[in-house]
């Protein structure tokens, strides 16, 4: 079902965000290439959910320009966002996620049936005819990948999916993001676990103050990481 | 005077449980009118509540001031303007529904649309603020938007379409010009209370008022367990 056309790679050059006098992106300048899952760590304050909502297109920079596949103006059809806190509809579980194959554009005579399967991957059939709001947080994150997936992209941005859940919630939604990178989508994902970039990353984008400071396969950046920063990020000192 | 009160209190108490059937018609017709006004201006200015929220032209502040405004119309304004349309010599005269229940929907509607349409801009706008960035992420359109946010605040904006009840049933001045408080055809429990009570008998004026009250009452009773309950449904 892909077309020929492809939001990857999705190129920063010389990104700047601005809100009000606060700089929260500097000049960023980041390549973001098909392949195995690309974390974004850093700091609270780094700028990580910025760049992943400008990755969707959910924000535009102040000075600099994106471009996805070498397109300017590129319609988000291809990508899918997941949220920290994502927004339940008050439906159904089973209607949140026909809701978001609709929007997708996903013809009607298959939906319940790809409504099913997606339920199925996330594990989540049990509950398909519950209240979408009366779910755990992590049963919701993941009705929040379903309905992501339900857009059939090939991009998955993911802001720290994980972060306010247990240990236990936390691996549910990992291994629904494994599994989604091993179908061949390509996954970034903010967070501020080290633990999650030794279990999920292929590289790192380690950011400091609205800025790359380094991008890295994962096992370099946690074995030598090159800067002073990462390195005590690593060590866990606090970084900010 | 305190002795005289209590009488009519009972003989209107009688009234009400002998089902007296003129009493009941114009209780019916009221209700009939003040319902499917709420229904009228639903259709109207839910719409037109959920568009101001989300959209942005040249000069929306100011129609979300006058919408706001509107919300105090006086009733007999209203009555007044909807008779200038309807009357005989007016742009709307051949339709020939002055002094019929479908000119008291008419102007009981444009008198609650402000009401519904600034609430319902409130909410939506405020529950928008929560969904702007999910919704824009799945690409939703601006219709799409409308429609999902209006159902999403359907508990809420029950409350709207409450306010808006209330003030039909409750206003006189608007029925009482366009409907002409024909006894047996446009007489409503608002206007037979100002009749009744200018004629002097009161036990028909108050058997009135406390059935209006008490449906009133009823009405937001029923519609306040409707809510927890559906609420309690889908959380």
């Amino acid at each position: 079902m892909r077309g020929p056309v492809t939001d990857l790679p999705i190129v920063f050059d010389r990104v700047l965000v601005r809100a009000g006098l606060t700089t929260i992106l500097d000049r960023l300048t980041l390549t973001l290439s098909s392949g195995s899952p690309t974390l974004v760590i850093g700091p609270n304050g780094a700028g990580k959910s910025t760049l992943l909502r400008l990755c969707m297109g959910l924000a535009v920079p102040t000075e600099g320009r994106i471009t996805w596949g070498g397109r300017a103006d590129a319609k988000p059809t291809r990508r899918a966002f997941v949220f920290q806190r994502p927004v339940m509809l008050r439906r159904t579980v089973s209607a949140n996620v026909a809701y978001g194959l609709t929007h997708a554009g996903y013809p009607r005579a298959k939906l319940a049936a790809r409504t099913a399967e997606l339920l199925e991957r996330v594990g989540l059939s049990d509950l398909a005819m519950r209240p979408a709001r009366r779910l755990s947080g992590g049963e919701q994150q993941r009705l929040a990948l379903a309905r992501a997936l339900a857009r059939d992209p090939e991009l998955l941005l993911l802001d720290e999916p994980t972060a306010s859940l247990d240990p236990a919630a936390t691996r549910g939604v990992e291994e629904i993001v494994r599994d989604t990178a091993q179908s061949g989508i390509k996954i970034v994902m903010a967070s501020h676990d080290l633990g999650q970039v030794r279990r999920l990353a292929g590289d790192v984008v380690f950011m400091v103050r609205g800025n790359v400071r380094e991008q890295t396969p994962a096992e370099d950046f946690l074995k030598n990481p090159s800067t002073s920063e990462a390195a005590a990020f690593v060590r866990g000192d606090l970084v900010v | 005077m305190g002795r005289k009160i209590m009488l009519d209190g009972l003989n209107a108490w009688q009234l009400i449980m002998s089902g007296d059937a003129t009493l009941f018609a114009i209780v019916k017709l009221s209700l009939a009118v003040s319902l499917s006004a709420v229904v009228l201006a639903a259709v109207i200015g839910l719409p037109l509540g959920a568009s101001l929220a989300l959209m942005r032209f040249p000069g929306r502040s100011a129609i979300v001031v006058l919408v706001n405004a509107f919300m105090g119309l006086p009733p007999v304004v209203v009555g007044l303007a909807v008779y200038l349309l309807l009357s005989r010599s007016g742009p709307l005269g051949n339709l020939g529904i002055l002094f019929t229940p479908t000119a008291m929907i008419v102007a009981q509607a444009i008198l609650i649309v402000p009401i519904i349409a600034a609430l319902t801009r409130q909410t939506i706008e405020d529950l928008w603020i929560e969904y702007r960035d999910e919704l824009s992420a799945m690409d939703v359109g601006p219709l799409g938007r409308i429609t999902t946010l209006l159902w999403d605040a359907r508990f809420s904006l029950l409350t709207a379409l409450l306010a808006g009840f209330g003030r039909a049933a409750a206003e006189v001045g608007a029925v009482m010009i366009v409907g002409g408080n024909m006894e047996g055809f446009t007489r409503t429990m608002t206007t037979a209370i100002a009749l009744e009570t200018s004629k002097g008998n009161l036990p028909l004026a108050l058997g009135l008022g406390m059935i209006l009250v008490v449906i009133v009452l009823a009405i937001n009773a029923a519609a306040w367990g409707a809510r927890v309950w559906s609420e309690r449904q889908v959380g």
